[in-house]
């Protein structure tokens, strides 16, 4: 017990030291906001939207998210080419220095899978956003309903 | 008092030369906004089933304007976006607007009962009415309007999504195809076009 508690200490230090040099990277220079989420009926996978503003002098890369909220979140782009819809898997979206990225409807966005419960609309729900360097932004998403068009009206 | 025999084969003829030029006007000549396809795609025929689960052809939607869209409820971005822009242009019409319905067929039968599109469709406009089918029923309305469906290959978790046409066909009320419109085309081109429609009536 007593052998094993300098070592449990240095263990906590080194954690908490390594998430704070986590916060320390990208994410410090990102801030987000219209952050919503389409909420659909029953099980059925909906998608989140936010502007991404980068203050930083070096790019970002967002490579995906969670939330305790769903099973599982996924980083996709929605795209028209020759007039069909596709939808694609994104490893890595980029924030340009001192720029913005965007998640809208048509285009990126997160799509939520296996909600643990059902979201109604006007709540907030908890996604943390990763980013390529490990660190991490937890942002409040809305819950807007099915026809909504944006984060507000 | 005697009428010049001209002038009275003229009377008699006015009534007839009015009458083919509101049917020409109402057949061909309206001012669309969109891509005119009157014509060009054949008029709505169908035979699937409702969000109710009731067997519903073509016939059952006569009278009303309306809007044909291919898709499936676990696409999470780009149909609902649709849905909800079809909503707001109807909302923009007013009360004739509710002589317009939203045809959702799906291209995902294996997921989409009459129960998940029900709430589905429902949670965007109660003017909407959900579609499936047998793969073949859809499939041969789909390449009725020459419109295409791909489902891609499943995830680890057996999830997967459908690669289909974004087009919206616009059908008048005596179930003709009219106007063609896209998720990027306008809105106040759709509602524009839609009006016309709307106070075009139900001839034929």
């Amino acid at each position: 017990m007593n052998r094993t508690a300098p070592f449990l200490i240095a263990g906590l230090l080194a954690g908490l030291l390594g998430s704070n040099l986590a916060h320390a990277a990208g994410a410090t220079h990102v801030t987000a906001s219209h952050a919503w989420i389409r909420v659909l009926p029953g099980a059925l996978p909906a998608g989140a939207y936010v502007v991404l503003r980068n203050d930083g002098g070096a790019p970002v890369a967002l490579t995906g998210a969670s939330s305790p909220a769903y099973g599982m979140a996924m980083l996709h782009q929605s795209s028209g080419a020759g007039g069909m819809s596709r939808m694609t898997m994104v490893d890595a979206l980029t924030i340009p220095a001192h720029g913005t990225q965007t998640l809208a409807p048509g285009g990126y966005h997160l799509m939520l899978m296996d909600a643990k419960r059902p979201v109604q609309p006007g709540e907030r729900v908890r996604i943390t956003l990763q980013f390529r360097d490990g660190s991490t932004l937890p942002v409040d998403f809305i819950a807007r309903p099915a026809n909504a068009l944006g984060d507000q009206g | 008092m005697k009428f010049p025999r001209l002038l009275r084969l003229a009377l008699l003829l006015l009534p007839l030369a009015g009458a083919l030029l509101l049917s020409a006007c109402h057949r061909d000549t309206l001012p669309f906004k969109l891509t005119d396809i009157s014509g060009h795609m054949p008029d709505l025929a169908f035979q699937l089933t409702d969000d109710h689960g009731k067997a519903v052809s073509a016939a059952d939607y006569r009278g009303k304007v309306l809007l044909l869209y291919f898709g499936y409820t676990h696409c999470p971005d780009v149909c609902p976006l649709t849905l909800a822009q079809l909503h707001v242009a109807l909302q923009k019409l007013g009360q004739p607007g509710d002589d317009v319905r939203i045809l959702f067929v799906s291209v995902d039968p294996a997921r989409d009962t009459p129960a998940v599109l029900h709430a589905y469709v429902n949670a965007f406009d109660k003017r909407a009415v959900g579609l499936t089918g047998s793969p073949r029923a859809i499939e041969a309305l789909s390449k009725r309007y020459r419109s295409a469906f791909t489902r891609e290959p499943s995830g680890k978790d057996g999830n997967y999504e459908v690669t289909h046409s974004s087009a919206i066909y616009v059908f008048d009320r005596d179930g003709r195809a009219r106007v063609l419109s896209t998720p990027g085309t306008p809105q106040a081109d759709l509602v524009h076009d839609l009006q016309l429609l709307l106070t075009s009536g139900a001839s034929a």
